[in-house]
């Protein structure tokens, strides 16, 4: 296929040409840009908690008089694990996915000058450990003496374990086993390291710091009460979590159940991804709307063309060129536009990227999104134009002929 | 002469049905995509109270040491005010009325058996609250300043929580038990909930029906309510609420004409001074005096996904038009016969112009039409969203004709090329090759 008479061609229809390459460059900029919010929205919701999601449910209690927690945090665990199918029932803080308890600003010493970032502490009584389904990837499990008693939110200090993420990030290429760190004048040792721990609210200071958790032992009290961490089959979660809501009636007529918060773990991960799932939705919406749109636009202006063109096609089947020669003439055109209109919707890509980023917390577009949106406008390109192009491989010779 | 054009550009449009079609089709989805996130976007940065708040205005100041940080993920500490600085604002009295004010969450205990003890949100607020936001009231009234002072337990029912707790009774004159303490109910509103929720914090919930209580903030300090704003604090020890470096309460005064106003902000800068002499505000002297809108606009209640939808919308709309002129193009060009005859009888270059552009009209109109329809799918879609804002996704009349006018625009606009190409057409020339 000869390119020279397909490029004289388009200089006599240089405006429609520029039209169709700039509706390719928007809608290039605009694919490569929604692509990425999607596929980064995606990412956001297949975050690895680390705990047995399928096993877990939370009760969270409010209303109750705070002098009697120990009394409550007692009568409500022992109550609940008659429940048959429970396994276990434990005293904890906050949950994956649940409300905030524990975010604390730390330092790597103790006249609190070097500061590392804002951390979550998971205050957690005997059990939880074992419960959530911890993944440990060095040092120990928490053992009955390094749960110690509260004062104000956390214990003075205590033996803690961290995530492998936190780990790297307070003590890059070095053992974190024996470390230490420090929230004000609580002091904390690291005694272990497990695999995953996400906190509950992701993405405070960005979605790097989602697994900067702190695991910490501490025995159940006025401090600590009024959260548990229910441990079931997956099969049986549902009824076991509707049983142990009927329990706290008759177990803690003192308290209130907070509803929203009191769901299996699986469900509050539903909730707390919906808006990223609407979002990603939506922009998929955009995307099909985008194509469609552009797609019409090609078939519009490929017709007229044709249209337009029937005597010289005429005159060309007359000449010697076979059908193959006409198709591939109108499918070469719109490859030819549509790669002038990718090259420059490259570059909008980038412009809109850096733009998102400076307005939205965006990482830089990865390369690769670029050929891949360009594979996708040729497709779309070559499927769009071929409809008019077999109109115009069935113009007989004979128009040739025709005056007019 | 219009109607002779408008009734050219309905045969035209027959003649084509496809490429009709395409350009009604492609014009309404960006049409419809645009109005849909404009419309989350007014509603969201609507007047909350139009009448009022004209004269409404918030101080800004900032107690902060300097050594104190902007952190782009937290909300401003320096947008609440301290217990010690909004007690002076409310003493110095300097404007027509002034209020300061806290949300705050607590139990409720009704005292019938069937109702479960429940959470509800509210304000603690002090006297001239009702009067400054002219809040409606239904049965009873507000408090007075006295009642303030003395630290007295009353409330005031929002709409849905007097109708939850005593049904279709009057509740004015009953006892409500909050949290370990009864209260009297002096009030019931009628049904307010101004959108945005304007007078409190808004960096948390600012949509929805955020209030269903107001007791006094004195009587809440002293039954130690908690409250469930963006509290902020930069020194250590005391307690947080009645420190002066702890900030926390939302401050609202009313001033009536641009005299007051400037007298209210030479106030706070003398303010600012005088606290400075006395040890406090270590930042160099910027009080500010915010507008009720400035102060909203200051706040960015709309979320930045919403933002972003907008764009995406706007983007999308530009390549519909680009669309919309490549097909306009076509279609007129197409009709180079039809402009060469009526120009070699006598129409001028600007009758065939006006002619396509009718024609183009013709087409925005039929695409706003499509485009109002997706967009009432695209706002139902919006409703349906877990946001606290997604109820408000309505349009009003001036939407409705918006979206007729930026269709029409949009089309006249993508016309503008392609007539003005056909009007340059020679007629000599193209009758000649015919």
């Amino acid at each position: 296929m000869q390119i020279q008479p397909v490029l004289a061609a388009l200089r006599r229809h240089r405006l429609a040409t520029i039209l169709i390459a700039m509706e390719i460059a928007l809608a290039c900029a605009v694919l490569c840009n929604a692509c990425f919010l999607i596929a980064s929205r995606i990412q956001m919701t297949h975050v690895d908690s680390g705990v047995d999601e399928s096993f877990l449910a939370t009760i969270k209690l409010t209303g109750y008089d705070e002098a009697k927690a120990s009394d409550l945090n007692a009568r409500v665990t022992s109550g609940l694990r008659e429940i048959p199918g429970m396994q276990s029932v434990s005293v904890i803080n906050e949950v994956p996915f649940g409300e905030t308890a524990g975010n604390a600003g730390i330092t790597l010493d103790s006249a609190g000058q070097k500061f590392a970032g804002v951390v979550d502490f998971y205050v957690a009584g005997p059990g939880n450990f074992e419960a959530l389904g911890l993944q440990l990837i060095s040092g120990r499990a928490p053992r009955a003496d390094d749960f110690q008693p509260m004062k104000a939110f956390l214990p003075s200090s205590a033996n803690v374990i961290v995530s492998r993420s936190l780990a790297e990030h307070l003590w890059p290429d070095t053992d974190p086993l024996g470390k230490e760190f420090w929230c004000g004048d609580f002091h904390f040792r690291v005694t272990g390291v497990v695999a995953h721990l996400a906190r509950p609210s992701a993405g405070e200071g960005g979605p790097g710091t989602i697994e900067w958790s702190v695991f910490t032992p501490a025995q159940p009290g006025a401090n600590l009460s009024g959260v548990y961490l229910l441990r079931a089959d997956p099969a049986q979660l549902p009824r076991v979590l509707r049983d142990a809501r009927a329990a706290i009636a008759k177990l803690a007529p003192d308290a209130v159940v907070e509803q929203q918060a009191s769901q299996t773990i699986g469900d509050l991960r539903q909730v707390y991804f919906r808006q990223d799932r609407i979002m990603a939705g939506m922009l998929l919406g955009v995307i099909v709307a985008l194509l469609l749109v552009t797609a019409l636009g090609i078939v519009g202006l490929a017709s007229f063309w044709v249209q337009q063109r029937r005597r010289q096609i005429g005159i060309r089947r007359a000449i010697g060129a076979t059908r193959g020669d006409i198709l591939r003439y109108f499918q070469t055109e719109n490859f030819l536009i549509v790669t002038s209109g990718i090259a420059l919707g490259m570059l909008l890509a980038y412009a809109l990227n850096l733009l998102l980023m400076t307005q939205y917390e965006l990482p830089r577009l990865p390369l690769y999104y670029l050929p891949a949106g360009a594979l996708i406008l040729w497709g779309l390109g070559q499927l769009a134009v071929l409809g008019p192009a077999l109109r115009a491989a069935a113009v007989p010779p004979v128009v040739a002929t025709w005056s007019g | 002469m219009f109607g002779y054009y408008f009734d050219l550009a309905r045969r035209s449009l027959i003649r084509s049905p496809i490429l009709t079609a395409m350009m009604v089709l492609a014009i309404g989805l960006g049409i419809g995509a645009s109005m849909t996130m404009l419309t989350v976007l007014h509603v969201m940065s609507g007047d909350p109270i139009p009448e009022h708040s004209g004269q409404l205005y918030y101080p800004h100041l900032d107690a902060r040491p300097l050594s104190s940080k902007d952190d782009k993920n937290a909300p401003d500490p320096s947008a609440n005010l301290s217990w010690i600085d909004a007690s002076n604002l409310l003493r110095a009295h300097q404007g027509d009325r002034q209020a300061a004010m806290a949300g705050g969450s607590v139990l409720v205990r009704p005292a019938q058996t069937s109702l479960r003890p429940f959470f509800e949100t509210g304000h603690y607020i002090t006297a001239d609250f009702f009067p400054m936001f002219d809040v409606p009231f239904r049965t009873g009234g507000g408090w007075t300043q006295v009642q303030d002072e003395q630290h007295e337990r009353v409330v005031v029912l929002n709409g849905d929580l007097a109708r939850k707790l005593f049904g279709d009774t009057s509740a004015t004159g009953k006892i409500v038990r909050l949290q370990d303490t009864d209260f009297r109910v002096i009030g019931v509103l009628n049904d307010w909930y101004p959108q945005p929720a304007f007078y409190g914090d808004t960096s948390g919930h600012a949509f929805g029906k955020t209030d269903e209580f107001f007791l006094p903030l004195t009587t809440a300090m002293d039954l130690k309510f908690d409250s469930n704003g963006n509290m902020s604090c930069w020194g250590s020890g005391g307690d947080q609420r009645t420190s002066g470096e702890c900030t926390w309460l939302q401050f609202w005064v009313s001033l009536d004409g641009p005299t007051k106003v400037h007298a209210y902000q030479q106030f706070l800068e003398d303010y600012w001074r005088q606290q400075q002499a006395h040890g406090r505000f270590a930042r160099p002297v910027d009080a500010k005096l915010y507008g009720l809108l400035a102060w909203l606009d200051h706040m960015q209640l709309v979320p930045g996904d919403v933002r972003l939808q907008l764009w995406l919308a706007l983007g999308f709309l530009a390549v519909c038009m680009v669309n919309i002129v490549g097909l306009l193009l076509a279609k007129f060009l197409r009709r180079s016969g039809e402009v060469s005859v009526r120009r070699a009888l006598g129409a001028r270059r600007r009758d065939i112009f006006l002619q396509f552009g009718v024609e183009s009209a013709v087409i925005g109109v039929a695409g706003g039409l499509l485009g109002l329809g997706i967009a009432q799918l695209g706002l139902w879609s919006v409703r349906h969203r877990p946001d606290d804002y997604a109820h408000l996704a309505q349009m009003d009349v001036s939407m409705l004709l918006g979206t007729l006018v930026l269709a029409i625009v949009a089309s006249v606009l993508a016309g503008l090329l392609p007539a003005w190409r056909a009007c340059r057409i020679t007629p000599a020339l193209q009758l000649k090759t015919q």
